[in-house]
């Protein structure tokens, strides 16, 4: 049970609340005390705008616990247009075949169960090919 | 019924009020009405629709609530700390006790400042939302209200509903009418106790009254919401542009539509069940989104939901000016259509939950 954990991170996981520096105009993907790049104090919240690009890719088929449900499936690390590149699911792939550099964008999705089906449901940002992902 | 009498029945509020923004989901799995016939027919018989839309494994009603309710807010322009409800209705929300509606209001920017809950009346949970939303914003309680109609519907497997049962839904931002893409002219409910449709608690799938689900529940609400509601404001069929109704079936609401007096021509565009299935709480509205993404000012458009156990809301709309700049700031619901994974039922019996995995 980690209940306050993801209560805590709920802003940064439904809809990538960052920080932008108040100092440097950094902007801050987690949000976090102390600006990476100046060292400044970083606290003035920061919407990000979800659009972004794949910078690397791999496809996971032994999943770790908790993740069983949806294997195989892809994860991303995503260069947003901010700067910041974050870890992510890709989803919503169709048969399309993901490429480094393809434009994403975010979505809210389920990402698991805290435990079994009694547990609460954790949501969080997947990202999909732009445009809704491939037609 | 004197002609004084018949205008009180409508529920209008003081202060006009209007769509300020719509958004609509639909996933992007498709399941063909003709593998549930091959698993349990033999592919004999005619079917009710070509294919249903799925969910995908990471999907339900909040995160499709989310998508919905980001669409509406960017049509509308509207800052989401001005929003002071979010409502969503559904009958399958993803939790027994613990709202969605919170969640929603949190993905959006709308908290804390808001009032939120969610709504279950069957097929018509979304339009009861929207009915509340209208006296929230008509009373001058609040100046926008959200309310979305979702769900990702049940249907036992080999049950008649499987073919229909299908995923998506509409958002609404209500608001002043002076800021609106549509305002609506007026409402009407009309509401029995009818057991057409139910299911109890802890169970998984509804219980249904097979051919009594037709004409003492939704013909009759149907046809005496949509009827009401044309004679208090002095219309008739020939006054609308477009009409969309409940649409369990691609049969139903062409039947309905012509009881009332519509042409097939007014019904085609709000039409939406064939490529994508009974949406249940969504399903007439997202009828709606797709008649706005293509309607011009000064059209009108009819709307009458249905939810079983019994009711129908009917509502009166009458698109503005302001349709033209809103309508391409989100995708229409049209292109949620065409993007498409056909599955077969062997993928949606996993995507379902359907599988027993201990």
């Amino acid at each position: 049970m980690e209940i306050s954990r993801h209560w805590r991170l709920r802003k940064q996981r439904y809809g990538l609340m960052g920080e932008i520096c108040p100092h440097c105009e950094a902007k801050l993907f987690p949000p976090r005390d102390i600006c990476p790049e100046c060292g400044g104090e970083a606290k003035t919240l920061y919407q990000f705008s979800g659009k972004g690009e794949v910078y690397s890719y791999t496809t996971i088929y032994e999943p770790p616990a908790g993740y069983e449900e949806n294997a195989p499936y892809t994860v991303a690390l995503v260069k947003l247009d901010e700067g910041p590149i974050v870890t992510a699911q890709l989803t919503d792939l169709g048969e399309e075949q993901v490429q480094i550099g393809t434009p994403v964008e975010m979505v809210t999705r389920r990402l698991r169960q805290d435990g079994d089906e009694r547990g609460m449901i954790i949501y969080g940002y997947k990202f999909r090919p732009v445009g809704l992902g491939p037609h | 019924m004197d002609h004084n009498h018949n205008e009180n029945l409508l529920l209008k509020p003081n202060r006009p009020v209007g769509i300020s923004g719509y958004g609509a989901y639909v996933p992007r799995y498709r399941l063909p009405a003709s593998e549930v016939a091959r698993i349990w027919t033999d592919s004999q018989g005619s079917l009710p629709i070509k294919e249903k839309s799925v969910p995908g494994l990471d999907e339900d009603v909040a995160t499709m609530s989310i998508e919905a309710a980001r669409n509406a807010m960017q049509r509308a322009g509207v800052p989401p700390s001005r929003v002071r409800a979010v409502w969503v209705g559904s009958e399958s929300h993803p939790y027994a006790v613990k709202p969605t509606s919170t969640l929603v209001a949190e993905a959006i920017g709308a908290v804390p400042n808001v009032q939120a809950a969610d709504w279950q009346f069957a097929c018509k949970a979304g339009t009861e939302a929207m009915v509340a939303a209208i006296g929230f914003v008509g009373s001058g309680m609040a100046d926008y209200a959200l309310a979305i109609g979702m769900d990702t519907a049940q249907g036992r497997p080999g049950d008649a509903l499987e073919y229909t049962a299908g995923a998506g839904g509409a958002a609404f931002l209500l608001g002043p009418a002076e800021d609106s893409l549509a305002v609506i002219e007026a409402t009407y409910s009309y509401v029995t106790d009818t057991p057409d449709f139910w299911r109890r608690p802890y169970a998984k799938y509804p219980e249904h009254g097979q051919r009594f689900t037709g004409e003492p529940a939704y013909f009759t609400h149907i046809i005496e919401a949509g009827n009401a509601l044309m004679q208090a404001t002095h219309t008739t069929a020939q006054d609308y542009q477009y009409a969309v109704f409940h649409q369990p079936n691609t049969k139903f609401p062409q039947r309905a539509a012509q009881m009332l007096g519509f042409q097939k021509e007014q019904i085609q565009t709000g039409l939406l069940v064939p490529l994508i299935g009974n949406t249940y709480a969504g399903a007439a509205i997202i009828g709606l989104t797709a008649i706005l993404d293509i309607a011009q000012p000064g059209d009108r458009i009819l709307m009458v939901s249905f939810g079983s156990g019994a009711g129908s809301d009917a509502f009166a709309l009458t698109v503005t000016d302001a349709i033209r700049e809103r309508r391409d700031r989100a995708p229409h619901t049209q292109e949620y259509i065409a993007r498409r994974t056909q599955i077969d039922y062997a993928q949606y019996a996993r995507m379902r939950g359907k599988l027993v995995m201990k």
